[in-house]
């Protein structure tokens, strides 16, 4: 009894200290941990900034009005010409069809799966509908390719074909997105809307898909920001061309990821010594510079994907 | 009696909630049919890949020789597809060996280091990665990345070689399993980070202020209360990052200089290869049953990416049920 009340000063201060501080060990392996994590961080920004930079550096030096409009059609060896426009074409209108194609299919999806979905169909589908975000990409162009090869025959290469297989890679992102979009309208909306007697599919067009058509855009452009970078579909369903083609149903098409592969391929030219309109490199510095321009498009649909959101979603609150 | 019965039975149909007549029923149809169609997708990616890969698999040994276009003194599909497989879970394995550490260190940075401020503008960054292009990746790792690197592997075989029993080949282009693998590493990187950090954002908050009550420090908590609560969270997204490994071609593509062998000579060239890169290199080339060869080792990729991809669903999907966290 008289122990506890005459505790020394000093003991208590020693328990204090002991209790409010980790030991010397475990504050080590705490600072030890820490810069492990921020270590990792670094690491990762490493190639990340490396890539930006090497291709911004690398890529402006033959970035131009003239390599933007003209296309590769009657260049050959180390001709000091030749641009990306049939590749823009190509791409521009090959991503275009694959939107139509899968934005339809993954926003009906996303209703069914968020208005309507009860039972084994929504549980299968919602299952599914991730596993299929983990499609290699070589595999949906194949598909496109034995798909389209029934009816064109083998050795078939067309734009559409490169669509249908951005489309399987599409589809699957944009119902997840806009499920996700679709599930953040409060349901206060619909219940009023009911009341109103509005009928059911009145309420998802003109309440659920008006509410979180900001959303439902931004879904839609990072998902085309996502497949317009493909390269491998596109290589085995549309091919490489060097010359304009805006037609998706008739022959090979050029796209910007496919030009930078086969510039890439073909790697430096050998010059005769002292040929005046013969660069060497050529090529790469064509490859550079489509890779500049396909990461600003990728860019700029990313950032126009995150300003719709911020500018033109609904107050809900 | 027919005058009498006829007026309660449409109340009661109205009553039992059947309000849906005209457009609402059509739309209902039209809607289930767009998830109807993608399984069918789904479905017919499936059936397309085995009906026309299927000649390559029935075909003789002479036929694959020829018309196969199989590399010389292989005589059945198998011996193409054993290395490729080996050499596609190789490279993966590497990858997801170099990038899981590394994202569930950015995640945890993410999640719990970083400044609340800076965590969201972090996250935007590692999800640029994400959106970069294979193909640039591709550009990068082969033009920028590989002769950087080629120094670093042969000085790592250097050391290896110093050890009695072990013989590593590097070569000086860079061109190796290993650099690939590096490139792959770091294009999974943003996925592993995305679903670590979700996981780890769920951590119950009590969990973490009991560790700290305690007296836990910082990475206390994260050992006791985050890592336990997330690990099945980092095992699923390791294997998403892993299906994507697999799957991934550009990079390989372009940086990897190919060879068919079972070989663990990660830094030389000339040594593996993987099944997506494999169809790409030899696709435009090709024609008739050679066409229905590389169909077949794609079917063998499709079926190792789905069990991996639901394996890792599964495990998300079991998670949510069992975690505790509601």
């Amino acid at each position: 009894m008289s122990a506890t009340t005459s505790t020394p000063v000093g003991d208590t201060e020693r328990v204090r200290a002991m209790l409010g501080s980790a030991d010397a060990g475990r504050k080590r392996t705490d600072r030890m941990m820490t810069g492990l994590i921020y270590a990792a961080f670094v690491v990762a920004m490493i190639p990340l900034v490396s890539l930006l930079w090497t291709v911004v550096i690398r890529g402006i030096e033959r970035f131009s009005p003239y390599f933007l409009s003209v296309s590769m059609r009657g260049v050959f060896g180390g001709m000091d010409a030749g641009g990306i426009y049939h590749a823009i074409v190509g791409t521009l209108v090959i991503t275009l069809v694959a939107a139509a194609i899968s934005v339809p299919i993954g926003l009906l999806t996303a209703v069914y799966l968020v208005e309507y979905g009860r039972g084994p169909l929504a549980r299968v589908t919602t299952f599914f509908v991730d596993v299929m975000t983990g499609i290699p990409s070589i595999v949906a162009g194949l598909f496109a390719f034995a798909l389209f090869a029934i009816f064109f025959g083998p050795g078939v290469r067309l734009g559409v074909a490169a669509s249908v297989a951005l489309s399987v890679l599409m589809i699957p992102v944009v119902v997840r997105s806009s499920e996700e979009m679709l599930r953040l309208v409060p349901n206060e909306l619909r219940e009023a809307s009911y009341a109103l007697g509005v009928p059911k599919w009145l309420t998802i067009i003109k309440v659920v898909l008006r509410t979180s058509v900001a959303g439902l855009t931004t879904g839609v452009l990072l998902s085309i920001a996502r497949v317009i970078g493909e390269t491998a579909p596109i290589l085995i369903t549309a091919g490489y061309a060097d010359s304009i083609n805006f037609n998706p149903f008739e022959g090979r098409m050029a796209t910007l990821p496919v030009y930078i592969f086969t510039q890439y391929r073909q790697g430096t030219v050998p010059c005769a010594p002292g040929a005046l309109d013969c660069v060497e490199d050529i090529n790469l510095m064509r490859a550079w510079a489509a890779a500049l321009t396909l990461i600003l498009i990728v860019m700029l649909l990313n950032l126009v994907g995150r300003l719709v959101t911020r500018f033109f979603a609904p107050k809900l609150r | 009696m027919t005058t009498t019965a006829s007026p309660p039975a449409t109340t009661r149909r109205r009553r039992s909630g059947d309000t849906e007549r005209g457009m609402s029923r059509v739309f209902r149809w039209i809607s289930t049919a767009a998830a109807v169609l993608l399984l069918a997708v789904l479905a017919a990616v499936a059936v397309f890949l085995v009906q026309r890969g299927l000649p390559a698999l029935t075909a003789s040994g002479e036929e694959l020789q020829t018309a196969g276009r199989l590399p010389r003194g292989m005589t059945h599909l198998g011996q193409l597809v054993g290395p490729l497989v080996f050499g596609t879970l190789l490279a993966a394995a590497i990858a997801l060996l170099l990038a899981t550490p590394v994202a569930v260190g950015i995640a945890l940075f993410i999640s719990h280091y970083a400044p609340r401020r800076l965590a969201a503008g972090i996250g935007y960054v590692v999800d640029l990665l994400a959106a970069i292009p294979s193909v640039v990746f591709g550009l990068w790792g082969g033009r920028t990345l590989a002769p950087v690197v080629a120094d670093v592997w042969v000085w790592v075989a250097g050391v290896l070689n110093s050890i009695p029993g072990l013989e590593v080949r590097a070569t000086a282009t860079g061109r190796s399993l290993a650099t690939a693998s590096v490139v792959l590493a770091v294009m999974i990187l943003p996925i592993i980070t995305a679903v670590s950090r979700e996981v780890f954002l769920q951590t119950p908050k009590l969990h973490e202020e009991a560790a700290l009550a305690l007296g836990a420090t910082r990475w206390e908590v994260v050992r006791t209360a985050v890592l336990p609560f997330g690990r099945s969270g980092v095992i699923s997204a390791a294997m998403l990052g892993l299906g994507r490994a697999l799957g991934e071609t550009m990079a390989v593509l372009m940086i990897l200089s190919p060879g068919l062998l079972y070989s663990f000579q990660i830094f030389d060239s000339g040594q593996q290869q993987t099944i997506a890169a494999y169809i790409a290199n030899q696709f435009p080339e090709s024609s008739g049953l050679a066409v229905n060869v590389l169909i077949a080792t794609g079917l063998a990729l499709f079926v190792i990416t789905m069990a991996v991809n639901m394996l890792a669903r599964w495990i998300v999907a079991r998670r949510k049920e069992f975690s505790g966290a509601n």
